[in-house]
């Protein structure tokens, strides 16, 4: 008797094992946008491909937004093209075009010569919008906006400015009454497009700052805490008095987050926006490199915003489908004139007309015939 | 003789035909353990011959030099882990014993469905949960600190808000409904005729409480396992409220990070071979210490089994003695 007893006290116990399990592999599975499990090993995982003539890409996660926008207008009158594009994250993008298992890539920091060479192929970088990052902080009883030198910044992100009231915020920021608290850092933890454009533009204006931290996606901060994504940096200021992050323009714009100005290569404190990124893109187009791929931060020009980068679509030089290759490329044709109207609504900042011009000569050289 | 000759045959193949369809089933489950262990292994296999055992102690993590170890990420799994433990334990068997002895008769099933439903909420949800509420009440707490603790090892470091603490915490609160369910559900399988000898020997309330848990301690160990097995895989509502900085500090206000934590952060962005291979050997190193510390709790259940056979003799003693 207490030997079947015990018996079913297991098997219940088994069964409630077994519907856990299953639940929370089910709420795993409802979180797609951590990108947990969808992002595919080299080699594998190519998105579902649905019709034959439907084509795939993967990356970047920041231009996503403005991209799936262009998708779905440009099938709207060309219903013969289908794109599918999975936004895992630019390493993912790379990866994934790299493999051959997606036709095109997208990337908010440009390949790098030792990537480029271990693809099978020529690479081409289109720039298609451009972004920004900017320095967000909550001090409650300071009113009006900071102001922020780059190496400023990056003495803050190397943990050697530690005060809100250390002098070299105070030389800045004349007249402002600062708090003598600590400086609470915030960064991305995640690897990011964002903190790409933020340590890239730091170890320019920071000699120190490149050789003890450098540049990537993701870096080894020497100090503060790492938030998951926007919203997870954003979190962590909003609700922690005396500190700083950073995170991207657009994200700051529509969750209404006041950011700091910061000083450009002229000298002029300038507050992000659409016409200051744009106004960088700009100042830096005479010295467009070929291929497209060029750093933007700490521009010329003095109504250039220093934080801002291009994002890229990447293609084959020599796509094996050519008739893919043709779509595509028409499709970039229209995406960086006529698409760019969309760019302003969703908070990206447009190409500028020298930079649109380059690129479709470069489109010319895309062989697909 | 019950049986037709139809009935008979038929059960004549359909029992081999049930052993082999449940026994590829169980083949099965090696199968995959087997193909991660070995995807695991063949991934990481540049980050495994560049490091080698080192990768288990370096504290550096930092992609752009290409220099990667595990320490302060196995670290802050095992501490938050055994600190949601120890949150959630006394908790969770708390609401089990209420349910199984104490509860009255109207309130068992709705409660019982509420504990479950914690289960299935999505651990995004626990995790903004945990950004918007319990990191600030976490700062709150740190703000109000006395000094005198602070100025311990434990308590140290500026009111972040996130950290150890809030981890900790936010799973405590997901593994208790999985720890609690179990831990019932083993409560209820105690036979009535336990109670009833212990009563019969005049034990209170109380005593009969302890001889129930007694008698189902192995699978409320496995409960506690169960939930110690979540903690240590959960990935987005810890890496929301952890603050994600690789250190390995005994302060629970401090911010750290985990091994699931890292991986989720870094995995899609990483586009180097090194880098990718370390992030892989992470996730070998998770499944070796899982694989260690469910071998330690069979090696604990085996020996509660073999040290006290004599079930039935064992648990009578208790309340006597009490």
């Amino acid at each position: 008797m207490n030997a079947i007893l015990r018996q079913t006290g297991h098997v219940r116990a088994l069964a409630i094992l077994v519907v856990t399990a299953v639940l929370s592999a089910c709420s795993g599975g409802q979180t797609p946008p951590s990108g947990q499990a969808s992002p595919a090993l080299p080699g594998q995982g190519a998105p579902a491909a649905g019709g034959a003539d439907q084509i795939n890409g993967a990356g970047a996660t920041f231009p996503y937004p403005i991209y799936s926008k262009w998708f779905s207008e440009y099938t709207k009158s060309h219903p013969d093209v289908r794109i599918n594009y999975q936004s895992i994250g630019s390493g993912g993008g790379i990866r994934q075009l790299t493999a051959q298992t997606v036709f095109f890539g997208a990337t908010d920091g440009p390949m790098t010569d030792e990537q480029l060479k271990s693809a099978p192929g020529p690479i081409v970088h289109l720039p298609t919008v451009l972004g920004a990052v900017v320095p967000v902080y909550n001090l409650p009883d300071v009113t009006g906006d900071l102001k922020f030198s780059g190496p400023l910044l990056a003495d803050i992100y190397l943990g050697k400015v530690k005060k809100w009231n250390d002098p070299a915020i105070v030389k800045e920021n004349a007249g402002v009454k600062l708090p003598a608290s600590d400086i609470a850092v915030a960064h991305r933890s995640d690897g990011s497009g964002t903190t790409y454009i933020f340590v890239d533009y730091l170890s320019k204006v920071s000699p120190e700052f490149k050789q003890k931290v450098g540049v990537a996606t993701s870096v080894n901060w020497p100090v503060g805490v790492g938030g998951k994504g926007n919203e997870g940096v954003a979190g962590v200021v909003k609700q922690t008095p005396g500190s700083i992050g950073y995170v991207e323009l657009i994200y700051a714009l529509q969750n209404n987050i006041a950011f700091g100005a910061v000083k450009n290569k002229a000298g002029a404190y300038l507050k992000a926006s659409l016409e200051s990124v744009t106004a960088a893109a700009a100042a830096s187009a005479a010295s467009m490199p070929a291929d497209f791929r060029v750093s933007i931060t700490d521009a010329d020009g003095k109504d250039a915003y220093p934080i801002s980068s291009y994002t890229w679509l990447l293609l084959y030089e020599s796509p094996t489908d050519k008739a893919k290759g043709k779509k595509m490329v028409e499709f970039v044709r229209w995406a960086i004139t006529d698409g760019e109207a969309y760019a302003k609504d969703l908070g990206y900042a447009a190409l500028p007309d020298s930079v649109v011009k380059l690129e479709q000569d470069a489109l010319g050289k895309i062989e697909v015939q | 003789m019950a049986l037709s000759p139809t009935g008979r045959r038929r059960a004549g193949w359909a029992d081999p035909l049930f052993r082999v369809g449940t026994g590829a089933v169980a083949v099965l489950v090696i199968a995959i353990v087997v193909g991660i262990l070995a995807v695991l292994v063949n991934d990481s296999m540049l980050s495994v011959r560049k490091f080698g055992l080192s990768f288990w102690r370096t504290r550096v993590w930092d992609p752009v030099a290409g220099d990667f170890g595990a320490l302060p990420f196995i670290w802050g799994t095992l501490y938050s882990s055994v600190l949601a433990l120890l949150i959630a334990m006394p908790v969770a068997l708390g609401i089990a014993i209420f349910l199984s002895e104490l509860c009255p008769r109207w309130m068992r099933q709705p409660l019982a469905f509420l504990t479950e439903l914690l289960a299935a909420i999505p651990s995004i949800v626990y995790g903004l949960w945990g950004i918007f509420v319990l990191a600030p009440a976490v700062r709150t707490l740190q703000v109000h600190t006395p000094d005198a603790l602070r100025g311990t090892p434990f308590f140290s470091g500026p009111p972040l808000g996130v950290g150890m603490l809030a981890a900790a915490l936010i799973l405590a609160v997901m593994v208790i409904p999985f720890t609690a369910t179990v831990a019932r559900e083993i409560l209820k399988a105690v036979p009535v005729s336990q109670r009833e000898a212990a009563y019969a020997l005049g034990a209170t309330r109380w005593e009969a409480i302890r001889l129930a848990v007694h008698y189902g301690r192995i699978g409320i160990l496995g409960a506690v396992m169960l939930g110690f097995g979540r903690a240590l895989g959960e990935t987005m509502a810890v890496t929301m409220v952890i603050g994600n900085n690789p250190q390995v500090a005994l302060s629970l206000f401090a911010p750290q990070h985990t091994m699931a934590a890292v991986i989720a952060n870094e995995f899609t962005e990483a586009a180097d071979a090194l880098y990718l291979n370390a992030l892989v050997e992470i996730g070998l190193v998770l499944f070796l210490i899982t694989v260690v510390i469910n071998g330690l709790s069979r090696f604990l259940i085996w020996r509660m089994v073999r040290v006290r056979p004599a079930r039935v003799v064992a648990p009578v003693k208790v309340p006597l003695a009490a």
